[in-house]
């Protein structure tokens, strides 16, 4: 098979002509692939939505997570090959308590991405061991800084977002989420806004099986910690969601 | 030749932790002192302590041991939170879980000849039920109703086994560990008259802030007319 890349895509220690690096943007393909997730950051806090495709009748609701803590201030949602997400969360667990070790104090959030992102870029530079195939997004929430988002890409450039999307539908995604006033948004509005986007926008009804919403979030609500968004809130957004689409027709 | 890097003896010291169960939980008392050995240096410190919202621990012995194990205690409960994953609280480690886990590493420690100089009461309520125990710097442990380390041993523990009766009230409770926490004052030398008092229901933690507790010193036979 010769595609764009031949001859200079198989491993990433080759640069192409053109001064790519195919092994990881074949690794963004990978991100690609997977169902969408979205990072807000609010008035109040950060908001992470993940669009779950229900593979199978015979799953549990709330398996497969592809959100994660890491401490208890911080949260990181994954879209990508799951299993390399959790490699480098692992990692960031392992830093988050060093640093605290260290210093007796909980990990900054620039912090924590700027050594996830020296980690992710040291498997781009050999040939025995592939890139990751995942994109992070990292979030937290301090009383005085306020809200935080970092997204880290397979080619391990992190760069900070007031919102931000990842996976099969991020350029929809990111369209609507430009339409949004984040600065005047609650952590709860925020909620409600983010199932309409992977209902509505992202999650194509015909094409694709069932979907299920992961979400997470680190608020003043929560004071600072990163728990699961609490079912309730998440069933009714699903019908405030629906409820508009019946407003519509 | 390399320096000795293990536990001597201790330096900053805690005293006694009483702990006494009741109807709708368990009250445990200390003082607020660390005595740098004759020398009442640290007048302010919290031997008790909670670890999660429905467990605390209470300690006697080496104070900055007892931070360690604070510390690592801390550790435990996130690096659970982060494994377990699910977000529900029901999943946080339980009382005798920590105990437990606690009694573990203090055993580990005395086996490397570098213990943990500290009596630990754990205390904690769980499906509905109290959950105290004791572990100690050699790793034993110790479950029962009614608990005190250090002198508290011998001037309290047996002031407690006559006063306690099964569900009592919670005020029959504070009494009884405030007559014992006055004894302990007359009596062991490194005691400061400043008490903090801990209160575990299913509702969750309560410590209070530092109080003081009436002593009378007067010694009858010094008296103008009772010679």
């Amino acid at each position: 098979m010769s595609g764009i890349g031949t001859g200079y895509d198989l491993y990433p220690t080759t640069f192409s002509p053109d001064g790519r690096i195919f092994q990881v943007e074949y690794a963004h393909k990978a991100v690609e692939n997977s169902s969408t997730a979205i990072g807000l950051c609010c008035k109040d806090g950060v908001v992470f939505g993940i669009e779950k495709i229900i593979l199978s009748k015979m799953l549990v609701e709330g398996t497969n997570r592809r959100v994660f803590s890491v401490g208890e201030h911080i949260g990181i949602a994954t879209a990508g090959l799951t299993a390399d997400g959790r490699r480098i969360v692992q990692n960031a667990r392992q830093e988050a308590k060093n640093y605290e070790n260290f210093t007796s104090d909980i990990i900054p959030i620039h912090v924590l991405t700027e050594r996830l992102s020296i980690y992710v870029q040291v498997f781009t530079l050999y040939n025995y061991i592939r890139p990751f195939g995942c994109s992070l997004m990292i979030g937290s929430y301090d009383e005085e800084k306020g809200p935080s988002l970092y997204c880290i890409e397979p080619d391990s450039v992190a760069l900070g977002f007031y919102g931000c999307a990842i996976g099969k539908g991020k350029q929809e995604a990111k369209t609507e989420i430009s339409k949004l006033k984040l600065s005047e948004m609650t952590c709860k509005d925020a909620v409600k806004e983010i199932a309409k986007i992977l209902m509505k926008t992202v999650h194509d009804e015909t094409k694709e099986k069932e979907m299920e919403l992961e979400m997470s979030w680190i608020c003043k609500e929560t004071k600072g910690k990163h728990k699961l968004v609490p079912k309730k809130l998440i069933e009714e957004a699903v019908e405030w969601v629906k409820g508009q689409e019946n407003e519509e027709d | 030749m390399q320096p000795k890097k293990k536990t001597l003896r201790p330096i900053v010291t805690g005293s006694s932790v009483l702990g006494i169960k009741y109807k709708d939980g368990v009250i445990l008392a200390s003082d607020t002192l660390g005595s740098y050995g004759s020398l009442a240096r640290f007048r302010d410190i919290r031997r008790i302590v909670p670890i999660t919202k429905h467990t605390v621990i209470g300690g006697t012995g080496e104070f900055s041991d007892f931070q360690e194990i604070t510390k690592i205690l801390r550790q435990k409960i996130i690096e659970n939170q982060e494994l377990v994953e699910s977000g529900k609280e029901e999943d946080e480690l339980l009382p005798s879980e920590i105990h437990s886990y606690l009694s573990r590493v203090l055993y580990g420690r005395r086996n490397k000849f570098n213990p943990l100089w500290n009596d630990v009461v754990v205390a904690g309520f769980e499906k509905g039920k109290v959950h105290m125990g004791t572990v100690d710097l050699w790793g034993s442990y110790f479950e029962d109703d009614i608990i005190a380390t250090g002198y508290g041993t011998y001037f309290a523990l047996p002031l407690m086994r006559k006063a306690y009766k099964k569900d009592m009230e919670r005020d029959k409770a504070l009494e009884v560990l405030r007559d014992c926490l006055t004894v302990l004052f007359y009596r062991d030398c490194r005691t400061i008259n400043r008490y903090v008092f801990a209160e575990i229901t299913k509702e969750g933690v309560n410590i209070t802030e530092p109080v003081e507790i009436e002593t009378k010193w007067e010694i009858a036979d010094w008296q103008e007319g009772k010679l």
